[in-house]
């Protein structure tokens, strides 16, 4: 398959942490192309055995988190309108003007979240804040208590879109992207004749605190793991910290990664020819690695990143390129995994 | 309110929750087939039943204050234990476990609203260190001295966080008629400094789904900021903190408890604050989990207030969801 | 339905083609008789003879857009605001440019990477552009020129009780009543003008009322409504499902004070829903009219929409249906009554 048509297939289906049900469902069928078991953990993880045949084989994870942000109600005002909090790193700056949905028991409404016309605007204008905001569904007190209810969950309304060339734009590239990245990889290491089992996770709340994450790997007890998830893409004034679309993968460095794992992931993609950007970070990389890193008695983990402009806004813009790299690069690696002595200090 | 009156004045900051938990054993022991303290202190209480684990907890600590300097003139310089307010412990009388009682103020040459906890004092009445020496020592920890009264349908008191939850979890364990489930009402240690007593009690009681019972922020003051509950309403059925999101499955648990015992209620989101739901819901490879939140105003002060049937209600959802099969 | 038609169509002052070519269809297909003058700025005025006063109705065709004004090396689209946007709805929206609607994302720096003071400014045009995911200057040179056009991607949607959300329903639906009004018989001597350019400042409207020079004129616009958490009471202009609205005075003009009466008086007669806008702020076509010439006695009528100028305004069917029915009733006892 297609990164693309991965993306596509993925893009519908709505995944706000806690509420993943709908994300879980698509990836549990992509999964299921794939691997011979999947099965699903308490918070909602998604997790794919591929078995390689062998007894007592290492297992390799490889991990992207399935969970968006989202909003969820907290209220009702006066006119009717809904009060909401952010689930998940929202930048306020993205949502006037925005239109939702409200999912609400008695099915989807349709809602804006509106913004003060310049007309109205006096003095210098001033950054919007959440607080002030509301959603818009159309109704007045009465009749919108009735429809909604607090911590009914709010999704932005976007469409997935092809921009020039190879560039996505779409609503959580961040970590749609890497879940794409996953499924493109067991593909092609289905094919493979490979030396370990590879354990597929998707993994729910990242986005509240690489929570799924914690609880899929303590549960996995892998051999080794590479987690796929995004970076800061370059842009106009973007330059620090960031990573141009379509130049590749980038592989992160640092006291969150196995250096042995890296290395080796590394080694592969120059033996395979693929374009790899490196990143390095002092400490905690704000991933699920940082997590899974950390599991039960300890798992090596490798990261690998597609880089992302726009990140936590409403349209991520990515590159169906560097997904595909990764995928293959994650496949050229795991061709040649041992575990073992393989990955010994 | 004898009983809630009793563990309201209890002293117990978090660490030192020895007193409270040799109380609550005491009330609950007659309900459960067996009670242990755990390597924390939390106690743990088992209700033997055939059916899935279900742990409900409610934390047995409060904020409080540790003594890290004693001054020539017998002043007392102190650090938080928890989430303590400056603006709240002004002024405000505290007590130590022996019954010693102190005074917070501030170095007056600050605005009291920019002086931090490091510019203030406890003033126990000693002329010199010698005689505060005799009274308190470094490491001691005090807390609030709040007033427990009734004031008609509500009630005031310190530390109602999380005492109410405590009432409201023994009182289901007394009036719970059957129990389908293997029941672990779990009264927690630490939860002020960040959920610590449920995390390691969690861990070892490996329950199939977990709530918290603990206080929850009202919005229903004069100008106050928003908050999705209002005192006298009902218990608080917390769907989302900063802590947690509540699992589907936990959620519609809560939820059918409260309706099929017709029960009022209010659902409540709310964007900060932590509750041991938390810690309960990340133990091991994870455990669906929700939090009841009784509605609770001026949280973290000496006196918060409290509604009686709002927290009775609290008691019979609990009670309702200790005879429901998960 | 001709609202949702009108409202797909993307038409920024200056680039009102797609909309013009629509509107002019539509007069020939169901008003044969109209003659149909198309202005030096590419306003459409349809005239339908009669035998009394001169009366000009008019609305407004164009919206509030964006336009190219350069590209960086690495392909991305910098652009100007067309008309009163607010930078505070452009970060993060789909956007269409040029004749071809090639999407685009107006992007901005990733939340995570602002500093704590960045955090809290509104973001200022200098630091957005627009993502159409080109690789470089080249490949974005290909698909747009400096000057196309652009608005903002979304569709026309109906929701909540009875209400519309669309991108430009500041005027189309003013265009939306003058359309069917168009189809009537009139006796007095009436002009349907849909103008150009009104969001840049009334100017479509400068011309078109020079050349009908009339004698009355009766412009139906979209108009602030501001009936929203945290407005106060004295804030709202104007209520939404509270009727058509008329206007006393704005920054551009001031009602005739008989004619603005009269609309009152009919109003109360027909039992037709009318509100008053509570604010001076904002300016129409009517501005324009009204100093044509030796002067025009002006009336503004206007559909109260929210969120107005942003990608998601939202308007009640309702209104609209109100604003017809006293815009034909005004329009009716113009021909009865001398001024």
């Amino acid at each position: 398959m297609e990164i693309k048509e991965i993306l596509q297939r993925l893009d519908a289906p709505l995944g706000v942490s806690g509420h993943e049900e709908e994300i879980r469902a698509a990836i549990s069928a992509l999964f299921a192309e794939y691997c011979g078991e999947v099965r699903t953990d308490a918070l909602g993880s998604v997790i794919g055995t591929l078995r390689c045949g062998r007894e007592n084989a290492p297992v390799m994870m490889i991990e992207a988190h399935q969970d968006e942000l989202g909003l969820m109600v907290s209220g009702i005002t006066d006119e009717g309108s809904l009060r909401f909090l952010t689930i998940g790193g929202f930048d306020p700056k993205t949502l006037p003007g925005t239109e939702v949905t409200v999912h609400a028991e008695g099915g989807p409404l349709f809602g804006v979240i509106g913004a003060t016309p310049p007309h109205l605007v006096k003095g210098p204008a001033k950054g919007p804040e959440i607080s002030d905001m509301a959603v818009d569904i159309g109704f007045d007190k009465e009749k919108s208590e009735r429809l909604v209810r607090v911590g009914d969950i709010i999704t932005i309304n976007t469409g997935f879109t092809e921009l020039s060339g190879s560039a996505v734009a779409a609503r959580c590239i961040d970590d749609r992207g890497g879940l794409a990245v996953v499924v493109r990889a067991l593909e092609l290491a289905s094919r493979l004749k490979l030396g370990c089992d590879i354990v597929a996770v998707a993994a729910v709340q990242e986005e509240l605190g690489l929570r799924g994450a914690r609880t899929a790997a303590a549960g996995i007890e892998a051999d080794a793991a590479i987690v796929i998830d995004v970076c800061h893409g370059t842009s106009p004034g973007v330059g620090d910290n960031a990573f141009p679309l379509g130049k590749g993968v980038v592989v992160s460095v640092g006291p969150n990664l196995h250096p042995k794992l890296t290395r080796g992931i590394l080694d592969a993609a120059k033996e395979s020819g693929l374009d790899v950007q490196i990143d390095v970070d002092g400490g905690d990389t704000g991933t699920d690695a940082w997590e899974v890193q950390v599991a039960g008695t300890g798992v090596p983990t490798a990261l690998l990143s597609v880089p992302l402009r726009y990140m936590h806004a409403d349209y991520e813009v990515g590159d169906a390129n560097d997904m595909e790299t990764a995928a293959r690069l994650i496949a050229a690696y795991i061709l040649g995994f041992k575990g073992g002595e393989q990955l010994c200090y | 309110m004898e009983l809630l009156n009793k563990l309201s004045r209890c002293f117990s900051p978090s660490g030192r929750e020895d007193k409270i938990r040799e109380l609550i054993k005491a009330e609950v022991e007659p309900y459960v087939t067996d009670v242990y303290t755990d390597a924390m202190g939390s106690l743990i209480c088992r209700r033997a039943g055939k059916g899935k684990r279900l742990m409900l907890a409610a934390h047995i600590d409060e904020i409080g204050f540790m003594v890290t300097h004693i001054e020539d003139s017998g002043f007392l310089r102190f650090i938080n234990v928890g989430g303590v307010s400056a603006f709240n412990c002004l002024n405000r009388a505290v007590e130590f476990e022996n019954g010693a009682v102190g005074v917070i103020s501030y170095e007056n040459e600050e605005k009291p609203a920019s002086a931090g906890l490091a510019k203030m004092y406890i003033d126990i009445g000693a002329r010199d260190r010698a005689e505060a020496e005799s009274k308190v020592r470094i490491g001691d920890m005090a807390v609030y001295k709040g007033e427990f009264s009734v004031m008609g349908g509500r009630v005031t008191g310190k530390a109602l966080d999380d005492r109410v939850g405590c009432y409201a979890l023994i009182e289901g364990l007394k009036t719970a008629k059957d129990c389908p489930n293997e029941l672990f009402t779990v009264f927690t240690v630490q939860e002020e400094l960040g959920l610590r007593g449920a995390k390691t009690a969690a861990y070892a009681v490996e329950p199939d789904m977990g709530f918290a019972i603990d206080v929850s922020m009202t919005g229903d003051t004069p100008e106050s900021s928003f908050a999705s509950l209002s005192l006298g309403k009902g218990p608080g059925l917390k769907l989302k903190d900063a802590s947690f999101i509540a699992n589907p499955s936990a959620r519609d648990f809560m939820l059918g408890a409260a309706r099929s015992a017709g029960i009022p209620y209010q659902l409540e989101a709310a964007a900060y604050g932590g509750t041991d739901a938390g810690a309960i819901n990340l133990s091991r490879t994870g455990v669906p989990a929700a939090a009841i939140s009784i509605p609770t105003r001026y949280i973290h002060s000496p006196q918060e207030v409290a509604d009686i049937d709002d927290i009775e209600n609290t008691a019979a959802l609990v009670a309702k969801m200790i005879e429901t099969a998960l | 339905m001709l609202l949702k038609e009108l409202c797909s169509l993307c038409a920024p002052s200056g680039c009102e083609d797609e909309a013009r070519r629509f509107i002019i269809e539509k007069i020939r297909a169901e008003v044969p008789e109209a003659e149909i003058t198309v202005d030096t700025m590419g306003g459409v005025i349809a005239h339908k003879r009669g035998e009394g006063k001169k009366v000009m109705v008019a609305a407004h065709i164009d919206e509030v857009g964006f336009i190219v004004s350069g590209f960086t090396d690495d392909g991305f689209v910098r652009f100007k605001t067309v008309g009163g946007i607010m930078t505070t709805v452009l970060v993060s929206k789909k956007v269409l440019l040029g004749e071809k609607k090639v999407p685009g994302i107006i992007g901005s720096k990733a939340v995570h990477l602002q500093s704590r003071e960045e955090r809290k400014k509104p973001a200022s045009m200098k630091e957005l552009y627009i993502d159409i995911g080109a690789k470089d200057k080249a490949e974005a040179e290909k698909l747009l020129s400096l000057g196309d056009y652009g608005v903002f991607a979304g569709e026309y949607t109906e929701f909540g009780d009875g209400l519309v959300k669309s991108r430009a329903l500041d005027d189309r639906a003013g265009c939306a009543v003058m359309l069917e009004l168009m189809k009537k018989t009139y006796k007095n001597d009436m002009y349907f003008a849909f103008t150009v350019q009104e969001e840049v400042g009334l100017r479509g409207a400068i011309i078109a009322a020079r050349r009908i020079e009339p004698d009355l004129a009766l412009v139906l616009e979209g108009t602030t409504c501001n009936d929203v958490h945290g407005a106060k009471p004295h804030q709202t202009v104007t209520k939404l499902g509270g009727g058509a609205v008329m206007t006393a005075m704005d920054s551009a003009a001031v009602s005739d004070r008989r004619y603005f009466e009269m609309i009152k008086e009919v109003a109360e007669r027909e039992g037709i829903p009318l509100q008053i806008k509570r604010t001076g702020a904002g300016g129409t076509d009517a501005g324009s009219i009204q100093r044509s010439g030796a002067g025009v006695k002006t009336a503004v009528l206007a559909v109260p929409c929210r969120y107005i100028h942003s990608p998601v305004s939202v308007m009640s069917k309702r209104d609209l249906e109100s604003l017809g029915r006293l815009a034909e009733a005004v329009l009716r006892e113009i021909e009865r009554r001398e001024f």
